[in-house]
């Protein structure tokens, strides 16, 4: 099993997994949205986040993008400290492995397509223009946009800035690509699109992917491990089949019937 | 500051306090007559026949891009010569209310214009008469954007007050040219005089602060 | 008026005046940008410094401080500003702490998860700010800026109460040969309406290419409402 609850006592090595999350807390006002949460994700894995609104389940990938902290506990990322930080420059180096794809795409909206894509590799990882403007048109080809490489992200529907913004992600080449409700913006039509280049990437790919989702069909085709939140913990992990097909914990069976 | 010299001060102050106090008196005047006049340029802004809205709309135009000093000579001088006779204080009291009237113009008419359509449609099928209308429905609601940004410009009122001294009237910044001249003590009217701008307008623009957030939400 | 009016006192006062703005407008804008992009720092300590800035020029008096500079820093420092550069200055810096309110409303109106996506990307703070946050805030920042910028050019008229030979100290000139105020002061007041209305007409053509720029269409946007 990769992805499960370890309990802290029994801690293995933390160079093990990619991504390790121990005892951590998160807390907006009086509303703890992590609570004491463990678990791990072992590399090349496809982890899916479930569970009902509110459990917790975005602010995981949000802490994992350094975009909030947490209050308590620790998270490693392929062996390195993220929290408690250690300063900026460690959190820079952490985040180069980390890719992250938004619920609103968040495009830039001053940049062509194509530069959205190669701004990062040139700016932060020093690619010539050259190299990042092939990586992209690869990427965008992949995604199924070769074509729009010049248009400026408001001339594209959703799903297609939706395409963007996994290219985007990828031209870091990050180890882990964090998902957060990718589809949830989208008209429904266009949904299918944006998943079917994910299922590619999950495919094709060894990146480790940690995804938020509300379209369990997806996250059964993909998912390698399927993590149960609610209020805050992890109440019950392990394969697709096992989580949809035969739910241990009541919590999960009302969240299934729920949304199937 | 070597050569600061605090019996200079001590010297300026009657001669400060006069300023202040003729100062906040142009203030006053001046901001009632631009709340006045501002009113007669939005009703005039928001009138229904094009023949009043377009001259109105190309004299406060005209007003708010030109400069106050050269409105403010223009009264002064011109004015005498068709006969009418101010004394420099009420020129330039005039001159100050006059200019900013066309910044309150423009408070009132976007403080009206923020008051969501529906009321206006909700006063109508409720058949209620015109002068309720505003006075009932539309003024309470637009009343709360306009006070804090009528107050914004009676901040800024207070900081041209000094362009009167271009007319001589006896206002802080004047107060302290007269000083200096007679002392040739520069350095310390003028910095009294910037200090006390700063230490009434910022506690001004602090409450006016607390006041949009009160009343704009 | 005769010919000899306008060639040394008119035109080389509204050559002066535009110099002026522009001189001061840059100044300003210098200003605007520093501190209110210093007003959203992460440092407390940089932002306080910032807020500091705004509030002591924006509660001065330009005029005061016009004066101040010219006869006060003098004593203080031991040589004196030529006149046009005092004024400079002290447009220059109060006009830029509006301007800085205006640069700090702009980049906290770009939303939030734009900063995010740049954090996504593993940017740094300053390539955030220079790439994605400023791009998107100064088309915002260009109808305000007009406003300033009219009132810079406004501000320039104290000039003349210095003695600086700007179109305001020409047309006292002129009143003082001549003796006649209506007609000159008249045509001073329209000329400083024509350079507002040119520099209005030009701030509206950099808007809509700015705008352009990151997607927005202005005429769609005022056809559309007050979104």
């Amino acid at each position: 099993m990769s992805a499960e609850t370890v309990k802290p006592a029994e801690t293995p090595s933390p160079t093990a997994d990619l991504i390790r999350f121990d005892k951590v807390t998160k807390r907006f006002g009086d509303n703890t949205v992590l609570d004491d949460l463990c678990f791990s994700v072992k590399p090349g894995k496809h982890v899916t986040l479930i569970g009902p609104s509110g459990s917790g389940k975005t602010t995981i990938l949000r802490l994992l993008m350094t975009l909030m902290k947490p209050e308590e506990g620790t998270i490693h990322v392929n062996g390195q400290q993220l929290f408690p930080s250690r300063g900026e420059k460690q959190l820079r180096e952490v985040r180069k492995n980390i890719g992250m794809v938004f619920q609103q795409f968040n495009l830039f909206p001053n940049m062509t397509v194509l530069r959205n894509i190669t701004e990062a590799p040139v700016r932060v990882l020093g690619l010539s223009r050259d190299e990042a403007d092939e990586r992209a048109r690869e990427l965008l080809d992949m995604v199924g946009l070769g074509e729009r490489a010049d248009a400026k992200p408001t001339q594209l529907s959703g799903g297609q800035q939706q395409r963007v913004a996994i290219a985007r992600a990828l031209a870091m080449r990050p180890q882990v690509l964090l998902l957060d409700e990718v589809t949830s913006a989208l008209d429904p039509e266009l949904v299918a699109g944006v998943l079917d280049v994910l299922r590619d990437i999950a495919r094709t790919t060894d990146i480790t992917m940690l995804c938020v989702t509300h379209e369990m069909n997806f996250a059964r085709d993909i998912s390698d491990d399927v993590l149960m939140f609610d209020a805050g913990r992890v109440i019950e992990s392990g394969p697709p089949e096992k989580i949809f097909g035969d739910p241990e914990h009541e919590r999960t069976r009302e969240f299934l019937g729920a949304v199937l | 500051m070597s050569n600061w010299d605090w019996s200079a001060v001590a010297d300026f102050m009657p001669r400060f306090w006069d300023g202040v106090q003729l100062t906040l008196q142009i203030l006053a005047l001046g901001s009632l007559l631009s709340f006045s006049l501002g009113l007669v340029w939005a009703f005039g802004l928001l009138s229904a026949s094009r023949f009043v809205r377009w001259p109105v709309n190309v004299v406060t135009e005209f007003i708010r891009n030109t400069p106050l000093l050269v409105q403010l000579f223009f009264l002064f001088f011109v004015l005498p010569e068709f006969g009418v006779q101010f004394s420099a204080v009420t020129t330039g009291t005039v001159a100050i209310g006059l200019h900013y009237s066309t910044y309150t113009a423009q408070v009132y008419k976007a403080g009206i214009d923020a008051v969501p359509l529906g009321q206006w449609e909700a006063a109508t099928a409720l058949s209620l008469p015109r002068h309720r209308t505003w006075f009932a429905v539309i003024l309470p609601q637009a009343i709360r954007r306009i006070v804090p940004a009528l107050g914004n410009y009676v901040v800024s009122m207070l900081k041209d007050t000094p362009l009167l001294a271009g007319i001589s009237v006896l206002e802080l910044l004047q107060q302290a040219r007269l000083e200096s001249a007679a002392t040739f003590q520069y350095t310390e009217p003028l910095t009294v005089v910037g200090i006390a701008f700063i230490l009434i307008a910022y506690p001004a623009s602090l409450l006016l602060r607390v006041l949009e957030r009160r009343l704009v939400r | 008026m005769t010919a000899g009016l306008w060639q040394h006192w008119i035109l080389p006062g509204i050559w002066t005046t535009l110099q002026l703005t522009l001189y001061s407008a840059v100044l300003a804008t210098v200003v605007a940008f520093g501190i209110g992009m210093a007003r959203t720092h992460r440092l407390w300590i940089v932002r306080f410094l910032a807020g500091v800035y705004t509030e002591v020029f924006r509660g001065t008096s330009a005029l005061v401080l016009m004066f101040w500079l010219f006869f006060v820093v003098p004593g203080l420092i031991g040589w004196a500003f030529v006149p046009m550069w005092a004024a400079v200055l002290a447009l220059g810096l109060s006009y830029g702490a509006y301007g800085a309110e205006v640069v700090r409303g702009a980049l906290a109106s770009v939303t939030p998860a734009q900063r995010e996506a740049g954090i996504a990307l593993n940017f740094t703070p300053w390539q955030r700010m220079r790439l994605i946050l400023l791009p998107q805030a100064v088309p915002e920042m260009i109808p305000p800026f007009n406003n300033l910028l009219i009132e810079l050019l406004k501000g320039t008229a104290l000039v003349s109460l210095l003695g600086i030979g700007d179109v305001s100290f020409a047309a006292y000139l002129v009143r003082l040969a001549t003796q006649e105020s209506a007609q000159i002061y008249s045509i001073t007041l329209v000329i400083y309406f024509v350079i507002a209305f040119l520099l209005t007409r030009g701030m509206k053509v950099v808007e809509r290419r700015t705008k352009a720029g990151i997607g927005i269409d202005v005429k769609a946007q005022a056809a559309g409402g007050t979104r």
